[in-house]
């Protein structure tokens, strides 16, 4: 089991005016695992996303990734840490080809630059052609090779989901937060999915912290489990050990399931 | 007189030649690429005799036609790259218009001497060369958008409209009632046209002993002729360094941004700093496009850079040519400003008919023609959303 922690999350607090959506929020997630996080709407999961990306600063705590301070930096920056998340509701370039879509991502195009584009053109069309050949086998690897042309706005809702994983795959990330990545998801595509996150995680040493409300899919997937609530950790532990903890059961399941349960 | 026909003949050819080979592209999409090509060459051969045996008015109205046409044409592309390729709302066309404009106007002239300041005041006036007013032009235009992003780019998209309307109508007043910067509501005269030496007698002391006899008998037609060449030129240019970096990585982050903020900083983009360098780049454009202006007009004032024709105008020409394509913004200009050029034949011809209904009516014509162009922009939107030409599906071409 490895034991290595790649990303630390200390007493977080975010508050939207007088609502506290993350309290003193403290976990971690070890590199290699897919752990999943857990818990009632509004417990603050997709808030502690949007704190450790950066799209929110927190009013006070710390987060930690590979042992340096994140916090507070702004998004492209974390992304450069190589620490990725995709959305709950995906967020695809619509007027741009699934093949664009992925090309955008890698960091360090030097056509990025204009004056690069306009007085290095061949050094540009060189590394695109690197860009382009590594984007189709993404795109292989994610069974979206047959769209690669299409808009991606004409994607199904599933198809654009496996988008957004073969988006944040581009960066060749370390840990990737995966937001609901099941939700709308066709079973057919569900699999697909579930076997490309092993793949990446057990091939590749991808470490995964996913929120997700289809509970066979997190018992199945995840180890360890962390439950939310109420903006805090409630509980960590093995699947196993969340589907027995009485405290989740009441938090999370609810009373009248837990009573439904004991019967 | 020459010298019209041969710059007209050779445009004209080669704009029909480019439209009918693109036609003919999308019509026969089986026949071979040499087979379009040919028929484009055919056709443009044709147009360009044509055009070139026409008599000597027309041409002349012609040439003038295709020098504002040009011009608007670099405005369409500078509001492309800001508004087709990353969504910035900049309705302030007019205030980099002017600012372009003066600043030009105001590096090319000489400063007047002192017997005439009662009448003609001019704070500046560094006679230098044209080229040196346009670069001049384009950065202090620049300069002015990059203080203009650092402060509204991070707000809402909506605050950046707002701030480039108030900057536009803040540079038109500031022109008009500071006097002593650039002669007030009276505007500058004299501005230079560049080579314009080439009709004077002796012509210009650079020109070889053996192209003396060629220039001899040139007027200021042959003049307008040079200057369509010098804006085609400049257009050219600012086409393809627009289309680079469009075509390349750079234009890639850019629509990403157009479509989604969020996620192009998802994806490690400083979406700041790329919305300041479109902003830039465009505002830029328009710099030089405002310089053009002024030294074929030769005389600019303030009233001149109103929101019709500084701004309105050229989104109608971006969204008519289409919105994410360059070919389609400068096509875009052509086609808005030939309606417009044609609507005053149109309220020349019903004044009489609005005279029947009120005597007060033909003075009020001229404003049918803003009608006129609301009402293409409405079908625009309605029958063709995307423009005549559309964005292309696959736009990293590199």
């Amino acid at each position: 089991m490895p034991s290595e922690v790649l990303l630390d999350v200390r007493d977080l607090v975010k508050d939207f005016g007088g609502l506290r959506a993350v309290n003193k929020c403290s976990l971690s997630v070890k590199r290699g695992t897919i752990t999943g996080l857990i818990g009632p709407n509004g417990a603050g999961k997709t808030t502690l996303f949007n704190l450790i990306t950066g799209f929110y600063k927190p009013d006070s705590g710390h987060v930690f990734f590979r042992g340096e301070e994140i916090t507070g930096l702004p998004p492209h920056r974390i992304f450069h840490k190589k620490l990725c998340r995709t959305f709950q509701i995906p967020r695809e370039f619509k007027q741009m080809t699934v093949l664009e879509n992925l090309m955008l991502v890698p960091a360090g195009q030097r056509g990025e630059n204009l004056f690069c584009s306009w007085f290095l053109p061949r050094l540009v069309r060189r590394q695109e052609a690197e860009i382009r050949d590594k984007a189709l086998a993404v795109l292989e690897f994610v069974n979206l090779i047959h769209l690669k042309d299409e808009y991606a706005a004409n994607l199904s809702g599933g198809q654009k989901k496996l988008l957004e994983l073969a988006r944040t795959l581009m960066a060749d990330p370390e840990m990737v937060l995966l937001d609901e990545p099941g939700a709308g998801v066709n079973p057919t595509l569900m699999k697909q999915l579930v076997a490309n996150i092993e793949k990446l995680c057990y091939e590749r040493g991808v470490t995964f912290l996913l929120i997700e409300h289809d509970m066979d899919l997190v018992m199945n997937l995840c180890n360890p489990v962390i439950v939310m609530s109420n903006g805090e950790k409630l509980a960590e532990g093995t699947p196993q050990e969340i589907q027995r903890d009485e405290r989740v059961l009441e938090a999370y399941l609810g009373s009248q399931y837990r009573a439904a349960v004991r019967e | 007189m020459e010298l019209s026909r041969v710059v007209l003949g050779i445009l004209s050819g080669l704009l029909v030649a480019a439209l009918v080979r693109a036609l003919a592209a999308r019509w026969w999409p089986r026949a071979r690429w040499s087979v379009h090509l040919s028929a484009g060459l055919l056709v443009g051969v044709l147009a360009g005799a044509w055009v070139s045996q026409m008599e000597g008015g027309y041409l002349a109205y012609l040439v003038t036609f295709c020098i504002m046409a040009g011009i608007y044409g670099v405005f369409s592309l500078g509001l492309n790259v800001q508004w087709g390729y990353t969504g910035l709302f900049n309705i302030g066309i007019a205030g980099f218009f002017a600012l372009g404009a003066y600043t030009s106007a105001l590096i090319t002239t000489r400063k007047p001497p002192p017997e005439v300041w009662f009448y003609f005041k001019q704070a500046i006036g560094l006679d230098q060369p044209f080229l040196v007013g346009l670069i001049g032009a384009a950065l202090v235009c620049g300069l002015v958008a990059l203080l203009l992003g650092l402060l509204t780019l991070r707000l809402r998209e909506d605050y950046l409209a707002i701030a480039t309307i108030g900057v536009a109508e803040t540079i038109r007043i500031l022109f008009n009632s500071e006097e002593w910067l650039a002669n007030g509501s009276q505007g500058l005269i004299g501005i230079p046209r560049p080579l314009a030496c080439l009709i004077q007698n002796p012509p210009c002391a650079w020109l070889p002993d053996w192209a003396k006899p060629l220039v001899a008998g040139w007027t200021a037609r042959d003049l307008d002729a040079i200057y369509l060449v010098i804006v085609v030129l400049a257009l050219a240019a600012l086409y393809w360094a627009v289309e680079q970096g469009i075509r390349s990585p750079w234009g890639r982050v850019l629509r990403a941004i157009r479509e989604d903020e969020m996620a192009t900083s998802m994806a490690g983009k400083n979406v700041f700093g790329f919305k300041l360098q479109s902003l830039v780049l465009g505002a830029m454009i328009m710099g030089i496009g405002g310089g053009l202006y002024a030294h074929y007009m030769r005389s600019i004032s303030p009233d001149v850079f109103v929101p019709l024709f500084g701004t309105f105008i050229i989104w109608a020409m971006v969204m008519v040519g289409g919105s994410g394509n360059n070919k389609g913004a400068i096509l875009g200009g052509l086609i808005v400003w030939g309606i417009w050029i044609g609507t005053t034949f149109l309220t020349d011809l019903i004044s009489p008919l609005l005279g029947a209904i009120s005597p007060e009516l033909p003075a009020r014509a001229p404003y049918f023609r803003y009608l006129l162009l609301g009402a293409l922009l409405v079908l625009v939107i309605l029958l063709r959303p995307q423009g005549l030409l559309g964005e292309e599906k696959q736009v990293s071409k590199l």
